[in-house]
């Protein structure tokens, strides 16, 4: 990288994250002052209000501009979602990971401004109050987590809208679509022609909020007397005047405009998973191809911009999250996740110039975000898998490799048509979705392992005492295994129907009260129905339900199958005392469960059809259910930190997990519990219907030696291709050795740019709990032994 | 022995070592030779051996409880009575830990074959197979052949890695179905080969000339023993040997240490408790005048 690059970089890695309360005080003071009735536009008018009173930031190294807060990793709140108590500020100043310092100044304003205002407001207040008692008892076990309490949906990736049309090109849809509205027939068609007016005036707000960036350069070029920089802050000036307004002209307008749109939506909103520009490779190529025909591009300048937008992604952490989901999601990362290769529209390779170009990009960046992800379709190029592979091998937890086959036949098998599947992609970690034209909204997690405990417990929660399940039975009496998976599948019936209960209600307040106007804009069909992206605009509207946990579950029922019903070397009765008192005077029961019990993972013909068992009662239980915006729930399987935090909620289990434990991360085993190497893992994990799912994560951890040499690498992409030929969806390495992991347990302050992939993302390694770095360094380790070191496994 | 079952004390998958592509190695149980360096000493004997793991012990007694024939006694660890033992291998069956283990198990050819065949996706994606490995599988001949022909009547690739010391007309039975051998050539002078290996190498040096005449796939492999067989003239030796057989494909194996914790559970003394591995530089020393003479070498088998 170049020296502008070089410290940009620096600058993004040591500027701490801080608490802005710019955003919150400028939010309150507009609505403390504004009478609109109509929510939309009040919404619409709120943002305008932002984006036109907001601190205008330009770097003096900036080649891309534009920042969410006032200043690199300035992070705003968004009060009318979740209003931070003061003992949350003070939480987020001083916990001890992923923290943001909060002066006094901040602490005050929020004390005196904005609690005021918001405190039974926000969304977070609203929804809490709405659910029924069932849910809160579910919620508060940590049967499953809620996504929408204190951030707003997103789950949703950019098509190639922006580049084939400015905000006044979308505008005049705009007029388009309100010109068509049916007064005499619909009776939505006022609520529309509100929806479509907040459209506009969104529009409005983010051009203006580029002119403001434009007007800034300018500024600052005529106090610059050095010539470069100040025809570079000319030429930015003349890129803010041009996009988002109007469609890109060349490869730094395309950057900027698609990073003014990011700006705009994660400024709207603190929608999940940020926001992505998709198929980046494949949109970027046109501009790219141009500039280096027409000789107004070189790579090396490509691939500077390109790396200061990178730095611009990293300045964003993630808004701050508190309890269950900070603990479900503790991380800095926000998620935006950049997908390379894949398909194009026409079915054909979407490998390209630009693909190899975006990789050498994360391969020098090496910065938490973007994450970065490459697809891999049975048309890709070899070089395109092994270049992805050289930088995984590197074992800083970037990028991912995802299945681009069975990604487009899971959107077809969810009905998107084969176009619409072959432009989407993944997002987030793993999460299946079609680009540009559909919000695939993840709703919360769902503890596996802990509906078992409930079920073996004939209702009641062994944690506290509470029954918050309902009455099947109890174990004792269960004549069959049958019976006891019966149980189970009734306890996940009542469970599931809670949850989704309670998603409805949340999905009807965020479509009544946080319309997202701007994000409408640009997603596809929202301006032809009039309707916003939160209440069913888009033309495909998902809802999934990811569940956690599924191979301790699986391994726990093997275990009562196979000792309890097919050998009886241990009675129900012992083994429910056993769990009960988590081991403690049962060491032998728990060797013998853990130790001589067939687990999943080991491609063995007794575990693996368990975990079947478990992946169709919970498809069986969620897919296809209807949501309120005329679309369906669906099932994925990804746990970010989640493992940890629902292994915090679940007493022990019945295949020798200690209570409180992590549970088994992804679709992943058990930590320890695969013993036959990855060819095994794999096969396992394609034991799972991944086409049936929206996306399912695999973690293998390698040590470095594995996928040494060229050879290395091509064994590493046969083993990939093979899963990915078992319809695998995704699969993702840690290429680290244990004993580096706990070096950097033992001085954190050495092993400071540690990345690690923890989930469907990578992470500093220092800034994890300990226990997930436990977690982390038990994963097996897949070492391949030459002959000579071969460890006797008895056969 | 029975022909149609083979004593197997291993079976690895994702062996990325033995042979082309993404392999399962089979390691059958038996060795005529008795390497003082040998890396897999529980593949020595012919039988089964039940081998007791102390630190997995938790002193329950399960296993003692369990002997039908008193073999065990509980005390500081677990003691077995080798005149006692039939076997039975119930003490096995009985530990919860996993202390108590059996090396060795009898498997019919499709028993093997349908483990075999659980990784042929990624054989099929690598060009990796089955590699058959020991002990010496030569050892267990009639059924190493019935298996060979098993894999290839699968369309499976097979290798075989022997040390080359069987009778000849085994080694020729096996051939036709072996896709590649990888050869160990330890020690060229016959007196240092019986020192260290227990048996003279005129045998091993009559098959592995047998393998050339005929024409078959032979990758040479060469433990590297510091002190032991990486000196030049043995070296030159080799270059000569199989300079005029045809042999071009070398690969050095450097020894390392790490099978001295297996020799002391199997209650067996190792011969090169104080030796240092090889140095990459003294690899690479070693394999410049092989290169010059002409050969392919490659040094861990995986370059």
């Amino acid at each position: 990288m170049n020296e502008r690059v070089a410290g940009l970089r620096r600058e993004t890695l040591e500027t701490k994250p801080s608490i802005s309360i710019e955003r919150a005080a400028l939010l309150t003071e507009f609505c403390r002052n504004d009478n609109t009735t109509s929510v939309p536009i009040r919404r619409a008018r709120a943002f305008q209000y932002l984006l036109e009173h907001k601190e205008i930031c330009i770097g003096p190294c900036d080649l891309i501009v534009g920042e969410r807060g006032p200043a690199p990793k300035a992070t705003p709140t968004f009060p009318e979602l979740c209003c931070h108590s003061l003992d949350d500020l003070d939480v987020l100043n001083s916990r001890e990971k992923t923290s943001y310092a909060v002066d006094r100044q901040v602490r005050q304003t929020h004390k005196e401004v904005v609690i005021p205002y918001w405190r039974g407001r926000s969304m977070r207040d609203l929804i809490f109050a709405e659910m029924s008692p069932e849910w809160k008892a579910a919620y508060e076990a940590g049967i499953f987590t809620e996504f929408m309490e204190q951030r707003a949906p997103g789950h949703t990736v950019l098509g190639d809208v922006i580049y084939r049309k400015g905000l006044l090109d979308l505008k005049a849809d705009i007029e388009q679509a309100l010109s068509c509205l049916d007064y005499f027939h619909d009776p939505e068609a006022c609520a529309k022609r509100d929806e479509l007016r907040a459209m506009a005036i969104a529009a409005d707000a983010v051009m203006r909020f580029a002119e403001r960036h434009a007007e800034k350069a300018e500024a600052l070029a005529a106090v610059t007397t050095e010539t470069v920089r100040r025809s570079e802050l000319l030429k930015i000036a003349d890129v803010c005047r041009h996009v988002p307004a109007h469609a890109p002209r060349d490869f730094q307008e395309a950057l900027q405009a698609y990073w003014f749109t990011h700006l705009g939506v994660v400024t709207e909103l603190n929608t999940w998973d940020s926001f992505c520009p998709g198929r980046f490779d494949q949109h970027l190529y046109p501009f790219y191809r141009k500039g280096m025909e027409e000789e107004t591009l070189t790579r090396e300048e490509a691939k500077e911009l390109l790396e200061c937008l990178w730095v611009k992604f990293n300045n964003q952490p993630a808004p701050p999250k508190v309890g269950v989901t900070a603990a479900e999601s503790g991380t800095y990362t926000d998620f935006a996740n950049i997908n390379n290769g894949g398909l194009k529209r026409d079915g054909s390779d979407g490998v390209n110039d630009v693909t190899y170009l975006i990789l050498d990009v994360i391969d020098e960046m090496h910065l938490l975000q973007p994450s970065s992800n490459f697809q891999v379709s049975k048309k890709s190029p070899e070089a395109f898998l092994k270049r992805g592979l050289e930088i995984v091998r590197q074992g800083w937890g970037q990028p991912s490799i995802f299945n681009a086959d069975a990604v487009v036949e899971e959107l077809l098998r969810q009905g998107k048509s084969l176009e619409d599947a072959r432009c989407g992609g993944i997002s987030g970690c793993v999460e299946t979705g079609a680009f540009g034209k559909e919000a695939y909204i993840l709703t919360g997690y769902f503890n596996l392992p802990k509906v078992l405990e409930i079920a073996l417990n004939n209702g009641v929660d062994p944690l506290t005492g509470k029954r918050i399940g309902i009455q099947t039975g109890s174990a004792r009496d269960f004549a069959s295994w049958q019976q006891l998976l019966d149980a189970f599948r009734s306890q996940l019936h009542h469970f599931v129907d809670v949850k989704v209960s309670g998603n409805n209600i949340i999905e009807r307040l965020y479509a009544m009260y946080m319309p997202a106007p701007f994000l409408s804009l640009l997603v596809e069909d929202c301006i032809a129905k009039g309707r916003d992206y939160n209440d069913g605009g888009p033309r495909y509207n998902t809802n999934y339900i990811m569940g956690v946990g599924p191979a301790t579950c699986a391994d726990s029922l093997a275990a009562i199958k196979y000792h309890v019903f097919d050998r009886g070397d241990l009675t129900m009765d012992e083994l429910l005392e056993a769990v009960a008192h988590n081991f403690d005077g049962h060491d032998k029961t728990r060797l013998l469960l853990w130790n001589k019990t067939p687990k999943f993972g080991n491609d063995d013909d007794y575990a693996d059809p368990i975990l079947q068992d478990v992946f169709n009662a919970f498809f069986d239980e969620i897919n296809g259910r209807p949501n309120t915006k005329g679309g369906y729930y669906r099932v994925n399987y990804l746990s970010t930190t989640c493992h940890v935090y629902f292994g915090s909620m679940t007493g022990a289990t019945p295949d020798g997990r200690k209570a409180l434990e992590p549970l088994s991360d992804g679709i992943s085993p058990v930590q320890g519990a695969d013993q036959h190497g990855p060819t095994a893992v794999i096969k396992s994990a394609a034991k799972f219907d991944h086409l049936r799912t929206g996306g399912t994560l695999l973690n293998q951890k390698f040590t470095p030696q594995l996928l040494k040499g060229d050879e290395g690498l091509s064994k590493i992409a046969q083993l990939v291709r093979s899963y990915f030929r078992l319809d695998g969806h995704h699969i993702q390495f840690n290429v680290v050795t244990a004993a580096t992991l706990r070096a950097a347990q033992a001085e954190p302050e050495k092993y400071r740019d540690l990345i690690v992939r923890v989930a469907g993302y990578s992470d500093y390694f220092c800034d994890l709990t300990r226990a997930l770095q436990d977690e982390i360094i038990a994963r097996t380790e897949h070492e391949s032994f030459a002959p000579a070191t071969t460890e006797p496994v008895t056969v | 022995m029975e022909p149609r079952r083979g004593l197997v004390f291993n079976l690895m998958r994702f062996a990325l070592h033995d042979g082309p592509g993404i392999r399962t190695t089979v390691f059958l149980k038996g060795c005529p030779l008795d390497c003082w360096w040998c890396h897999n000493p529980e593949g020595r004997s012919p039988k089964r051996q039940v081998v007791y793991v102390a630190e997995r012990c938790i002193h329950c007694g399960d296993c003692v409880r369990a002997c039908p024939e008193g073999a065990l006694q509980l005390g500081e660890s677990v003691v077995r009575d080798p005149h006692l033992c039939r076997l039975h291998t119930r003490c096995v069956d009985a530990c919860s830990t996993g202390a108590q283990t059996v090396f060795g198990r009898w498997m019919s050819v499709s028993d093997l074959t349908a483990e075999i065949l659980k990784d042929r996706i990624f054989f099929d994606e690598s060009g990796g197979g089955v590699t058959v490995s020991g002990g010496e599988p030569l050892t267990q001949a009639d059924f190493l052949e019935a298996l060979l022909a098993a894999c290839h009547a699968l369309r499976i690739h097979t290798v075989v890695d022997t040390c080359g010391y069987a009778e000849s007309h085994a080694v020729e039975r096996i051939a036709s179905n072996v896709d590649l051998f990888l050869f160990d050539l330890k020690l060229m002078n016959p007196e240092k080969h019986k020192k260290y290996t227990g048996v003279r190498n005129d045998r091993i040096l009559a098959n592995l000339t047998l393998l050339a005449k005929s024409g078959r796939a032979v990758i040479v492999r060469i433990p590297v023993i510091p002190g032991v067989n990486d000196d030049e003239d043995n070296l030159a030796a080799v270059s000569r040997f199989l300079t005029p057989l045809g042999l071009r494909n070398v690969d050095l194996l450097p020894w390392h240490q790490i099978a001295a914790g297996k020799y002391a559970r199997l209650g067996l003394t190792y011969r090169m408790e104080d030796l240092l591995p090889p140095t990459e530089e003294h690899l690479q020393a070693i394999a410049a005048p092989l290169r010059r003479d002409g050969f392919h070498v490659r040094i861990g088998g995986l370059s």
